[in-house]
């Protein structure tokens, strides 16, 4: 069943040039374009992309902490983008966030239970102080934390445990979508671990839809069902999460898992690694016809004239690249060294 | 020949909670032109290491032990002999690119400084040495980009320029400290090529300091694996990966999710990284080790060689690595 039907999404940002004037009209920068996509119940779709690609902007689109510039975003039969800001605000009860930053995102001056409680209280002002604290105990709980800790404070706690926190407070609504926004970038890699466990167990046993945003395609892979890959606002490729890293279609794609490395030095040094030359361009001029031309390895001149389409090539899958089957067939790892 | 040889290095801050351990014990060599990384989480004491080598600790810092540069001892030294050292013999790169560069000049100048400074050369030689090392690091049209500011450039090109300055001198040793952590995947693997390259075209001694064990697995011939300011294991790159014999370093590789293996569930170390102002006695690890011993909490393990590998572990090598 589908929970949450993104249709052709753009925002846009105004953006003063250098110098300008205060009556100077500004220039227009297109963070996402026409991001088209559904997502069930249950499941986990995976964003990545680089910085600037408008993986994040896309998602506080989605849950409206930034304005939609056109297209729908149609919760169930309703579309979020026309309704009202009160229905609005009470519909975020429904999709949380978590961020990246897990002590910049809790209030420094107030103890983790009532961080944990603020949301439910917000939205339920009538819930009685006893109710709230048998919740955040029960949160707690949940995501790990030992429930006596209520009165700490966020300085008194390490990253892995921050980003628990900020994990618990997202569940006290008990909500159908969650947005984790570079969730495991800023922890240790043996903490990052013990998150993403985390949130895939909460993700199965609550039955909740999560929306996950990454810049590691290795991590994406590992926590998503689906994985959409981005580039300067524009969706490259979808496909569901080990097809993609198996078969990738999309020069891009090809290019994100060539760079990603693999911790293995005997398949990391067998592996072909064409490293992607150049860099993103501005988002403020973006390149004519697909805007990866001006770093694809297979780029022609008829890449510059057109948007090349999301072309569906089998069920599930889309690529925007109209000569991706000119390719040769990419493996992550050369034939004769034996997959896992 | 050995060009840097640390025995026993120790790194201790004076603090307002007493006296903080940074690193215990650090031993290594490293020949001329060869790789090393020194891999570990925050607070493993990866990086308070390599500012020791370079005398660059904070004022509340000391350290012991020795640190011997084609010999003679560093350790100590006053700070004029040091700044030779510093810029002809070893180089460092940091993490963030933007904060090393000085913002009000211009690249052209921060290269130029450099140059005149320490090899005597008059400006238009210094500008011509700097194009060439700006070229050398892949910066399309060197020339123009000297009347530029470190502002004008983006992440990756920054960091070119970095490592640009810091070959200026010919170092013999290029200590590199987390240098693709700020930067996306692609850039990043731009920059592990270009180190590459240029330890080839220079013949530069590479330490690589990170915390990312999928870039070691393909730019360094041996690796160091630090926690709680101790070596854990140490030894070639091949042999550390396909046949971990630390608990710690064992874990590390099972927590990384992988693009060529599908994984369940992701192994987890449990705990958190130490609190360095209160370790344990014994081995940093053990409060959160799935081997650990009574005297683990108690004795510090030496560090024995096993096979081509030195661990610091009081369990047996067939236990965990079985």
């Amino acid at each position: 069943m589908t929970l949450l039907s993104v249709r052709n999404l753009s925002v846009t940002f105004d953006v003063m040039p250098r110098g300008a004037w205060p009556w100077t009209k500004p220039n227009k920068l297109q963070a996402v374009t026409d991001v088209s996509f559904d997502l069930a119940a249950g499941e986990t779709l995976g964003i990545v992309g680089e910085s600037g690609s408008g993986k994040s902007t896309l998602a506080r689109a989605i849950i409206g902490t930034v304005p939609a510039a056109s297209g729908e975003v149609i919760w169930e039969d309703t579309d979020l983008t026309k309704m009202s800001p009160r229905d609005r605000r009470a519909h975020r009860r429904e999709t949380q966030m978590i961020f990246q930053d897990p002590l910049a995102a809790l209030n420094p001056r107030m103890p983790v239970g009532e961080i944990i409680a603020e949301p439910l209280l917000t939205h339920y002002p009538q819930t009685s102080k006893k109710e709230a604290r048998t919740k955040v105990g029960e949160m707690m709980e949940r995501v790990g934390l030992l429930p006596n800790l209520l009165n700490r404070y966020p300085h008194e706690f390490s990253g892995g445990q921050c980003q628990r926190i900020g994990i618990a407070r997202a569940l006290i609504l008990s909500p159908r979508l969650i947005v984790c926004d570079e969730p495991v970038s800023a922890l240790d890699v043996s903490v990052q671990a013990q998150v993403v466990n985390l949130l895939k167990r909460i993700q199965r046993e609550m039955g909740l839809s999560m929306i996950f945003i990454a810049h590691d395609l290795s991590v994406v892979k590992h926590i998503s069902d689906r994985t959409l890959v981005m580039y300067l606002g524009r969706q490259m490729e979808r496909a569901d999460a080990r097809a993609i890293v198996r078969h990738p279609h999309h020069p891009y794609t090809r290019a994100l898992i060539a760079s990603a490395p693999i911790p293995d030095p005997v398949r990391e040094k067998a592996r072909h690694r064409p490293v992607l030359e150049g860099e993103l361009p501005s988002p403020l001029d973006p390149p004519s016809g697909c805007v990866f031309r001006t770093r694809c390895p297979i780029a022609r001149p008829a890449c510059a004239e057109e948007r090349p389409p999301l072309v569906e090539i089998r069920p599930q899958h889309v690529v925007a690249c109209p000569y991706h089957d000119e390719q040769e067939p990419y493996q992550i790892l050369p034939a004769e060294t034996e997959l896992a | 020949m050995t060009l840097l040889d640390i025995d026993n290095l120790g790194v201790t801050f004076d603090t307002a909670d007493g006296d903080v351990h940074a690193v215990n014990g650090l031993s290594l060599k490293i020949n001329e032109g060869e790789s090393l990384a020194i891999v570990g989480e925050s607070g493993s004491g990866k990086s308070q290491s390599a500012f020791a080598v370079m005398g660059l600790l904070a004022k509340n810092g000391r350290a012991t032990g020795s640190v011997k540069l084609d010999g003679s001892e560093t350790l100590g030294l006053p700070e004029r002999k040091l700044n030779r050292i510093r810029a002809e013999q070893i180089a460092m790169i940091f993490q963030d690119p933007m904060t090393s560069l000085n913002p009000y000049l211009k690249i052209g100048a921060q290269m130029r400084e450099v140059l005149t400074l320490h090899k005597g050369m008059s400006s238009k030689e210094a500008d011509a040495e700097s194009i060439q090392m700006l070229d050398a690091v892949r910066i399309p049209d060197a020339a123009g980009r000297l009347n530029m500011y470190p502002h004008e450039f983006s992440g990756g090109m920054r960091q070119r320029i970095m490592i640009a300055i810091s070959l200026l001198c010919r170092p013999r040793l290029l200590i590199a400290d987390e240098p693709t952590t700020a930067l996306d995947v692609t850039v990043q693997a731009q920059i592990m090529t270009l180190l590459g390259e240029i330890q080839k075209e220079f013949g530069t001694a590479l330490i690589l300091i990170t915390h990312d064990l999928g870039i070691v697995a393909d730019a360094c011939e041996r690796t160091i694996v630090l926690y709680g300011g101790r070596v854990m294991e140490q030894g070639p790159t091949d042999a550390l990966f396909a046949k971990p014999t630390h608990p710690y370093t064992l874990g590390l590789l099972k927590a990384v999710p992988r693009l060529d293996i599908d994984q369940d569930e992701l192994e987890t170390i449990p705990g958190e990284p130490p609190d360095m102002s209160r370790l344990p006695a014994g081995c940093p690890f053990c409060p959160r080790c799935g081997f650990s011993k009574p005297r683990c909490s108690t004795t510090q393990p030496e560090l024995r060689l096993e096979g081509q590998l030195r661990r610091a572990c009081h369990a047996d090598v067939a236990e965990v690595a079985a």
